[in-house]
């Protein structure tokens, strides 16, 4: 090829590349109307990239006490089944496609890391509560590649399913086995559709999501809201500290999952 | 040329083939879409110009403000009518069927766009 | 220059005609999968992740070692490798394509696969993988594409291809690392929670990456005119020797943490590996102890044996143990390492898993779009290097 040819194709190439690039970067920078999704990295204004681990403002958080669930062993029952229902949770029958939102372990598979040794007869049959920790720390929003996953301003580890890639990774990262995924369609096996609610679609994962759509509206998470007049379990802003939530922390002694990982978990156990 | 009897009556077939979208409904237009308008509003969240313009990006828009940044739910038209921002709960509560409203016009513009995969569409009334 | 590729013996077509017959058969199970889900595998909530990511890590160190081909060369002025080096770059740009491949075949929702690029997450190593990877295939790519053309044309390659090799030499380093740290910095995975996990991949990587270098080798100087040399193979055999070595080592290091630790979150997974575990029910788990302790076995024994020279002289014996070492880390990193992890899961369960019939067929189908990249690359640059030694 001779020079003046290479020359002509060199400059229309970086025009061309030029040509596409700047009406993007153009449209970009001056619209100023960018698309909402690529200007919130996360939630926090001042904080990073979905990674906050926030002493100030609020954060929302659980006590479970598991003992009132062990005198009720209905309640147990009667909290998932609010969760699962209205959040078209699908069961699916099997233990390889499951997807649960919050379900009951027993103490031996929740806090491994306590001593099995030599266990009260009490204390092994108590029904844990477990779901998502909405860990102030999340190993999950940090792995996540799309910020599918992330923290809100009160402080839950939320979901955007839109984004979600379905690339497991932040199955891979959370320690506490919390999140599920949709490894196939799961409409036909929702028992019963609540109208209110979407559903997922095959390929995203899922977990809890604190009920964010009922703490818009001013009531309390599904299963709190059954847990409740039981005394079963507290919510609100661990922040604060004349929440009712915060007291019962300061009175009642209480342990969490793993806490030796500094994942900082928002639910706490009295045991 | 070479191979005449061959090229010409080739280049026949592929310029046919390649311009088949444009002769084959030619002179008819297709039918134009007619989503039925809803009767319990009067007024849409935005005009109706801009709505088939950009509803998309306001959906994502409403999506990116509500569940990242803690934004409300309630959103008002320019007429004072409340209505929730939401598609599910907003949109399919005046635009009840997605067959006589949504379909219409996606299908005359043949996109297939998978939001009810996930949001649950009200039931048809058939 | 690709046109190469299009002339061949008719062992060539067969050989071409199988690796398409599997790629169909991948391509069709990869819709079924499409139109399915991902349930179509033998995954499940406990294992999430399964033999595409395990195929996609293990083919990352496979393409990292084609840098212990480039280095010597290229950094250190060592000749033997000059004509070789090719066959490096353009087996690294196959065995990333096929990781790419790999990952795109493991996604939930594969359409929204730019959402990474879309929304770049500097926290998220998935992010930083996504980038490592394809530049890689960039730099192996054009960079050896290049000297290649040039070397058809026999004029010095352009100056500016040289910075592309130096930085693919750091790179190669960096996407294996990168992929361990995929792994290394998830606190619930005690497996895989360990710093020295990049080093036992890199380990691996240049003793797998090689190996594989070398059956090509000794494959082209049966099927073709293409003779490696004995030197060049000698020290390929050399750097295959030392790295599985360190891999051994590094190997056992980490039994003597387990073990000498006694920490249960240690000790579990390499126990459920090579001996079996036992949950709280008392139900054995053992399905991988047989290919765990198959590959210990024949990864250290092929180590050992190629400690001898005279096991150096037979090219026959060389495939064997080659292929022996490439098997073995295969299983170490295929299996033990990704399914591995899973077990026990974070809430003390043990689930085992099998992979489906459909995903061996996808994994059949990108490993043979592999070859066939590699296929179509290898007769191009051996074409090129034939055509200029007559």
């Amino acid at each position: 090829m001779d020079n003046s040819r290479r020359k002509f194709l060199k400059i229309a190439g970086l025009t061309a590349i030029a040509g596409i690039g700047a009406p993007t970067a153009f449209n970009s920078l001056l619209k100023g109307e960018v698309h909402a999704s690529t200007a919130t990295e996360g939630c926090y204004p001042a904080a990073e990239h979905g990674v906050v681990t926030a002493t100030s403002g609020k954060r929302l958080g659980f006590v479970i006490d598991t003992k009132k669930f062990a005198a009720d062993r209905d309640l147990s029952k009667r909290c998932i089944e609010a969760c699962h229902s209205i959040h078209n949770v699908p069961d699916f029958g099997n233990k390889k496609d499951e997807i649960k939102w919050i379900w009951v372990e027993n103490y031996e598979h929740a806090f491994p890391d306590n001593s099995q040794q030599k266990v009260s007869e009490e204390v092994e049959k108590l029904p844990i509560m477990t779901l998502c920790n909405h860990c102030q720390n999340p190993p999950c929003v940090r792995a996540c590649p799309t910020q599918a996953t992330f923290k809100n301003a009160e402080g839950a580890t939320m979901m955007d399913f839109h984004r979600c890639i379905g690339c497991r990774f932040c199955m891979a990262a959370c320690p506490y086995g919390a999140r599920s995924f949709n490894w196939r369609d799961p409409r036909p096996f929702i028992k019963k559709e609540n109208p209110e609610f979407p559903t997922r679609m095959r390929g995203v994962v899922e977990k809890c999501l604190m009920c964010y759509e009922r703490l818009a509206e001013g009531k309390l998470p599904a299963c709190v809201e059954v847990a409740q007049p039981a005394g079963a379990m507290f919510f609100g802003d661990l922040n604060d500290p004349s929440s009712e939530i915060s007291q019962v922390l300061k009175e009642k002694f209480t342990i969490q999952r793993k806490p030796s990982l500094g994942t900082k978990p928002s639910i706490f156990y009295i045991i | 040329m070479y191979d005449k009897n061959k090229i010409i009556p080739g280049l026949i077939v592929f310029v046919g083939l390649v311009t088949f979208p444009i002769w084959y409904g030619f002179g008819g237009g297709g039918k134009l879409p007619n989503p039925e308008k809803p009767t319990i509003a009067k007024q849409c969240v935005m005009p109706t110009e801009e709505m088939r313009k950009s509803h998309m990006v306001l959906l994502n828009q409403w999506r990116d403000d509500i569940i990242r940044m803690g934004g409300t739910r309630k959103g008002v038209t320019a007429d004072g009518t409340d209505y929730v921002r939401s598609l599910q709960k907003g949109c399919m509560k005046c635009h009840a069927s997605k067959k006589k409203f949504c379909d219409e016009c996606h299908n005359y513009a043949a996109v297939n766009p998978y939001c009810w995969d996930c949001h649950l569409q009200p039931k048809e009334a058939n | 220059m690709i046109e190469k590729a299009l002339t061949g013996d008719s062992r060539y077509w067969t050989w071409m005609t199988c690796l398409l017959v599997l790629m169909g058969i991948g391509g069709f199970c990869y819709t079924q999968q499409f139109n399915y889900g991902l349930g179509y595998t033998g995954m499940s909530r406990d294992v999430s992740w399964g033999l595409y990511i395990s195929q996609f890590t293990f083919l990352v160190g496979v393409a990292a070692g084609g840098v212990m081909l480039v280095l010597p060369y290229y950094l250190h002025n060592y000749k033997v490798f000059g004509r070789i080096t090719i066959l490096g770059e353009f087996m690294a740009v196959a065995a990333v394509s096929m990781c790419l491949m790999f990952i795109l075949a493991d996604l939930g929702q594969p359409m929204r696969a730019l959402n990474v690029i879309l929304h770049p997450t500097p926290h998220s190593i998935l992010f930083w993988d996504m980038i490592v990877l394809n530049g890689y295939l960039f730099l192996n790519l054009v960079g050896g594409w290049v000297i290649l053309n040039s070397e058809k044309k026999q004029v010095p390659p352009p100056k500016w291809v040289k910075s592309l090799i130096y930085i693919s030499i750091p790179w190669a380093i960096s996407i294996h690392t990168v992929t361990a740290f995929l792994y290394c910095g998830l606190p619930g995975r005690h497996y895989w929670l360990t710093a020295i996990l990049a080093p036992r991949f890199l380990a691996s990587a240049f003793a797998a990456g090689p190996s594989l270098l070398v059956i090509c080798a000794l494959v082209l100087r049966r099927y073709t005119d293409f003779d490696a040399g004995k030197e060049a193979i000698n020290k390929l055999l050399t750097i295959i020797t030392y790295a599985a070595i360190l891999n051994f080592f590094f190997v056992g290091l980490e039994l003597f943490v387990a073990y000498y630790s006694q920490i249960p979150g240690h000790m579990d997974t390499i126990d459920y590996l090579f001996f079996g575990l036992k949950d709280a029910d008392g139900i054995m788990y053992n399905n991988l102890v047989g290919p765990m302790r198959f590959s210990a076995l024949i990864g250290i024994s092929a180590t050992i044996a190629l400690l001898f020279p005279k096991m150096r002289e037979n090219y026959c014996t060389v495939g064997w143990l080659c292929g022996a070492i490439f098997l073995s880390l295969w299983i170490d990193k295929g299996l033990g390492l990704v399914l591995g992890g899973f077990v026990p899961s974070p809430l003390e369960y043990i689930t085992e898993y099998y992979p489906s019939a459909g995903e061996l067929g996808i994994t059949l189908g990108v490993w043979a779009t592999g070859a066939f990249i590699l296929t179509i690359l290898y007769k191009t640059a051996i074409s090129v290097k034939l055509a200029k030694e007559s």
